[in-house]
């Protein structure tokens, strides 16, 4: 269970948005470009600092103001896909799934084990000694996914998980998607732009709106909001 | 010409040959520029082959001035080379990642032996090291001389070498998107092994590259060396200054000395165009 409450002034308006996702569950983030859903991601893998605020995962508080708590990104344990991968260019594939378990000290015959597996379980394995400068979309999606799943994450936040993959690819890549978030059993954050993504991975829907939850329910509530300009041409388009 | 084209027609290709007559003239302008150009460049450095037989550039290679420039100045330029990177490469990865205030202030002051005049930079070392320097002084109590010593060089060295270590390696750090350290560190990694394994990693090229660059301005010094270190062989006579003293009476050590040094140049220059090129 991720429950959050975070204050931050960004830009143009402050940002103050206020969440809960249970184990299990895949929330699913709409709204105009800027209105801070990468923003909601970042501050809760600690890339950010919220002004104010708390987040909690679990038992741990991750942030709170109050109580002068603010864990470091490096030991939050939060799986965080950003939305063009940030694969590291000058690694391998198997550099790049073995790179938190290195930061962990992991035995090295425990990680050539453990990544061998999930390379195995992404299709991947073929692509194990590869750089990944030479991947499609999608081959970098799932590694980028294996990165962050080899770690046993306690949330998952993906940031527009299918932008980067090929058109005619994204359809089954989604459906990959979903069986991977349902199989971790973790709360998970999705941020999308495409209805199809809503449809099929979302549990549940919310809509932000210059740094406000606007909107938060089931997808079929949040998508009859017709009378709402963002949800009208979302679900028009 | 075809007479029976119309008048009109006749014109337009008249007009047309008399644009391709100019720019044949200025392609003509530009070569003859470029070439005066590369002969001013080149003739010089040729001059210096042309002006030696290989014997003699081989006879003065084992001259005992010229072995010792040779010795010293690769030691030198390697240990100052060394030192730079050591101190250069967290404070540079510090101005490109983290804004603390008076960050323009420490920027401007690490650039600041890169425009100084080399005699300046002499004076000023002398002024700080030296045996009555501001830090000198104190020095000498314990028996710690610097100026006039083989330190003094390395020294000089570092003072005027490093801004083109650490201005080229702040660029770098300043060029890595800032995305892949975030990802590492939501993988679990500490702000250290960000540095060692991602940052420094990527910033290879351009490090390497600096550090090059540093090694050719280091072993080329001569102004601030001179007034602060003085000119003893074997101790202080790095090549350039071996080549200002021995021109004075065996102008063959000094060409063998400037030889190689160009041999150097060259391969720096060289060095420096593969290990930039972008490898990803």
């Amino acid at each position: 269970m991720l429950s959050l409450h975070v204050i931050r002034q960004l830009r143009d308006f402050p940002l103050d948005v206020a969440l809960s996702v249970r184990s299990g569950e895949t929330l699913v983030l709409i709204g105009e470009n800027g209105s801070g859903k990468s923003t909601v991601l970042n501050l809760v893998s600690g890339i950010l600092t919220p002004d104010a605020g708390e987040i909690t995962l679990g038992d741990r508080a991750l942030f709170s103001d109050g109580q002068r708590i603010d864990i470091p990104a490096e030991n939050r344990n939060i799986g965080h896909l950003f939305q063009s991968y940030a694969l590291f260019p000058h690694m391998t594939v198997f550099e790049n799934v073995a790179f938190g378990l290195r930061c962990r000290k992991v035995p090295k015959p425990e990680i050539a084990r453990s990544v061998a597996e999930h390379l195995r379980a992404m299709n991947l394995s073929d692509l194990s000694g590869v750089n990944v400068g030479r991947l499609s979309g999608g081959q970098r999606q799932r590694v980028a996914l294996a990165r962050a799943l080899i770690l046993d994450p306690e949330l998952l936040l993906l940031d527009e998980p299918l932008a980067a993959v090929d058109m005619r690819a994204r359809g089954a890549m989604r459906t990959e998607l979903r069986d991977q978030i349902r199989d971790a059993g973790i709360p998970c954050i999705v941020v999308t732009h495409a209805l199809r993504d809503v449809l099929e991975l979302a549990d549940r829907l919310c809509l932000l709106e210059e740094g406000k939850v606007l909107a938060d329910g089931t997808p079929e509530e949040v998508l009859g909001m017709k009378e709402n300009g963002f949800i009208a041409s979302f679900t028009g388009g | 010409m075809d007479l029976t084209r119309s008048l009109p027609e006749r014109e337009v290709l008249l007009s047309g040959s008399r644009t391709r007559f100019w720019r044949a003239a200025l392609a003509l302008l530009i070569s003859v520029l470029l070439v005066i150009f590369l002969l001013f460049v080149t003739l010089p450095v040729v001059s210096l082959f042309l002006r030696i037989s290989p014997e003699a550039f081989f006879r003065s290679l084992a001259a005992p001035v010229v072995l010792d420039a040779l010795s010293l100045s690769l030691v030198t330029a390697t240990v100052s080379t060394a030192i730079v990177v050591l101190f250069g490469t967290p404070l540079a990865l510090v101005n490109a990642r983290r804004d603390y205030a008076g960050r323009e202030l420490v920027d401007t002051l690490t650039d600041l032996p890169m425009v100084l005049p080399p005699a300046v930079a002499g004076l000023a070392l002398l002024m700080a090291f030296g045996r009555r320097g501001v830090v000198g002084q104190y020095l000498d109590v314990f028996g710690i001389q610097i100026a006039f010593t083989t330190l003094a060089v390395v020294t000089a060295q570092v003072f005027v070498a490093s801004p083109f270590y650490i201005r080229q390696a702040r660029a770098s750090f300043e060029a890595i998107d800032r995305l892949y350290e975030d990802a590492a560190r939501t993988l679990g990694a500490s702000p250290g092994t960000v540095a060692l394994r991602i940052t420094i990693p990527l910033a290879w090229g351009g490090l390497v590259s600096g550090a090059i660059l540093s090694f050719a301005r280091a072993l080329g010094e001569f102004g601030a060396t001179i007034m602060f270190a003085g000119n003893f062989q074997g101790r202080t006579q790095t090549m350039p200054l071996a080549i200002y003293t021995t021109m004075q009476g065996d102008m063959n050590a000094a060409i063998s000395l400037s030889i190689i040094l160009v041999v150097i140049s060259f391969a720096v220059i060289s060095a420096v165009k593969i290990v930039t090129r972008r490898r990803y």
